[in-house]
């Protein structure tokens, strides 16, 4: 892979979908480089899955342009399909056949030989870890193997770029993880992968950058850190847990420490301006408490989510005061 | 809208194998057993009606082999007339859920990111089901063909082997109209539930009811005159109305083209005037190009009929959102 092509693999310049009066995806700029793990979230309705159609050429943008590995989805559709994999929220596949004929299907519609046919399938089939299930009829999977059977497509087809809607909606905790390592090892091998999801905590994991959706605009874009600074302001957070008497005060008066929140039964969590793990247990031991835990908080996407969304609201009262 | 104007790469790209991945489905569903069974099993009851009748006629018939194909044995309709009604239930069976059966499986969008246009997928799906109807139509007509020469002991001549290659082909232009108007609703409805009551609704008011809405219709906009109603004659003006609304269902124009061409004594399908046939040999059978001529209407009025519905289900897809 050339790692000094810095051209990006999707761009999109101001995008817009019109469905009558009401825009479901209004002015969209971003761009995704190769090799990138790149997260849409948002709620429900908020135009995820309709760019990444209108990435795909499945849906006509309104205006705007839209290059998928140089090429307009618009014009040249089937050479962008033939780089870029897709599998919808809730993938199906045909039930009656068995996971090896659904993937023979896509790849005689890929147009691939028949002598290369077989071989892709299996390695595809043994990077998902479906080899055991090849020759099931698609009927008995569960939702995790079918989840994974979308994904040996893609691999089976040497996409350049993955585009994954909802991938892990519905997986139960061990499939997510399987799920989420598979996605790693495809965006190691220099695949672009394009995730949307709500599930915060899965896309915070995997993702290089994100974009934060709200009514068909993109709110926030940036590498989750970007985003805390931006959104919950900067500096450290600290979550203290210590057991003692009026600890709050205590911990309000280590230099450094901005704000004290309560976090539950004997646990505070610190705003601070620098580290301040260091001075707080100084603090809390000389004050006679017993220190049970003391640990910097990573922010979290979904923090950062909340409070975005908690502030549009507040915004939008205050405009409607007005 | 300039959207497919400047679209590059073939259209047809994926077609095949589609095409190839529907005709599997559907020769191995149980659904289509089911229907050739069906089809199969009635079809040998009305034949064995039409071959006891056929044999026990005089040895000078030329065309004792059509008489497979029409000879009736009440209470049984003939074989034609049977094929008339069955047909359109296979074409149904076969595209009732062909587009809507994609996005209940959710499988259209996966497929609609590969390599293909709408255009691969929906004419590879009508010329399965097309391929489909064309191999069940040959193999019945082979087995009427060789029921007869078994039954019959003679062998037919080559003017009903044309005339019988004339009716399967007419037969097959049914089954399309049949499957088109099927995927159609396939494609305006999202429920395969509901396409397929109404189609089979469709299929019932064609074969049932509009032969006799047709004449009520036809009275009340040309009604008869008061002289020709004493005589118990309709008007001629009422007569052609009714034939011509009769001619809006696809039934009839098959049936119509499959009783001039499998009956050669057969010299219109409409009402003649008494002066008209003057000089004419009445019952004698017409040459095979004439009987074409008889049926050209017929023949291309389901063949435009094929195309029509096609190409509305066609713009329909094209435009339907792909979500889901």
């Amino acid at each position: 892979m050339n790692t000094t092509d810095t051209t990006p693999v999707i761009q999109a310049e101001a995008l817009c979908k019109r469905y009558g009066a009401t825009s479901a995806v209004d002015g969209i700029t971003l761009s995704i480089g190769r090799g990138e793990v790149f997260g849409l979230l948002g709620p429900n309705g908020a135009g995820k899955t309709t760019t990444i159609l209108m990435l795909l050429g499945l849906t006509e943008a309104t205006s705007g342009t839209v290059r998928v590995l140089g090429c307009d989805p618009q014009r040249d559709p089937l050479t962008v399909k033939r780089h870029v994999g897709y599998m919808p929220d809730a993938v199906g596949f045909y039930d009656h056949l068995t996971a090896r004929e659904n993937l023979a299907y896509t790849a005689r519609l890929l147009g691939m030989p028949q002598k290369e046919r077989d071989a892709a399938i299996d390695q595809a089939l043994a990077r998902v870890r479906l080899q055991h299930a090849a020759d099931k009829r698609v009927v008995t999977f569960s939702r995790g193997m079918r989840q994974r059977l979308g994904l040996a497509e893609i691999i089976m087809k040497g996409a350049q770029v993955a585009i994954l809607d909802e991938p892990t909606s519905g997986l139960d905790p061990q499939s997510t993880e399987e799920f989420l390592t598979l996605v790693r090892t495809l965006s190691a091998d220099g695949v672009t992968v394009l995730l949307s999801s709500h599930l915060l905590e899965h896309m915070q994991r995997i993702c290089d950058r994100v974009a934060l959706f709200h009514a068909g605009r993109i709110a926030l874009m940036g590498t989750v850190p970007e985003l805390a600074q931006r959104v919950l302001g900067g500096g450290h957070a600290v979550l203290v847990q210590a057991r003692g008497n009026d600890l709050a005060k205590v911990l309000e008066s280590v230099e450094g420490v901005g704000r004290v929140e309560p976090a539950g039964e004997d646990a505070y969590r610190l705003r601070a301006d620098r580290d301040v793990r260091a001075a707080v247990a100084r603090a809390v031991v000389s004050a006679g408490g017993e220190l049970l835990g003391l640990s910097p908080e990573t922010p979290s996407l979904d923090a950062i989510y909340n409070r975005y969304f908690q502030d549009q609201s507040a915004n939008e009262e205050i405009r409607h005061a007005a | 809208m300039p959207r497919d104007t400047n679209r590059t790469g073939s259209p047809w790209q994926g077609m095949g194998a589609v095409a190839i991945k529907e005709l599997s489905d559907h020769l191995s569903s149980s659904r289509m057993r089911v229907l050739e069974w069906l089809v199969v099993l009635t079809a040998a009851a009305s034949l064995y009606g039409a071959v006891r009748s056929a044999s026990g006629g005089s040895g000078s018939d030329p065309f004792v082999f059509l008489r497979l194909f029409t000879n009736a044995q009440p209470p049984l309709p003939s074989f034609a007339a049977l094929l008339g009604f069955l047909i359109p239930l296979v074409a149904i069976g076969l595209g009732f859920d062909a587009v809507n059966g994609e996005y209940s499986r959710r499988t259209m969008s996966r497929i609609l990111s590969q390599p293909l246009y709408r255009d691969a997928l929906l004419c590879g799906k009508f010329l399965a089901g097309l391929a489909t109807l064309g191999i069940c139509l040959v193999a019945l007509w082979l087995l009427v063909i060789g029921l007869g020469l078994v039954a019959l002991g003679v062998p037919p001549g080559g003017e009903e082997i044309a005339r019988s290659l004339v009716f399967l082909l007419l037969a097959l232009a049914y089954a399309g109209v049949w499957l088109a108007i099927a995927m159609l609703f396939s494609i305006v409805f999202r429920s395969a539930a509901t396409s397929a009551l109404v189609t089979l609704g469709l299929w019932l008011f064609f074969a049932l009811l509009w032969p006799m809405l047709a004449p009520a219709l036809a009275q009340v906009i040309a009604p008869p005159d008061p002289l020709a109603q004493a005589f118990g004659q309709p008007t001629l003006q009422t007569m052609q109305w009714e034939q011509w609304l009769g001619r809006l269902s696809p039934a009839q124009l098959f049936n119509e083209a499959v009783i001039a061409i499998l009956s050669p004594a057969t010299r219109a399908l409409g009402p003649v005037f008494l002066s008209q046939l003057e000089g004419a040999l009445v019952g004698t059978p017409l040459p095979l190009t004439q009987s074409l001529a008889l049926i050209w209407p017929q023949a291309t009025g389901l063949l435009a009929g094929v195309i029509l519905l096609f190409a509305i289900g066609y713009i329909a897809f094209q435009r339907q959102e792909v979500r889901a």
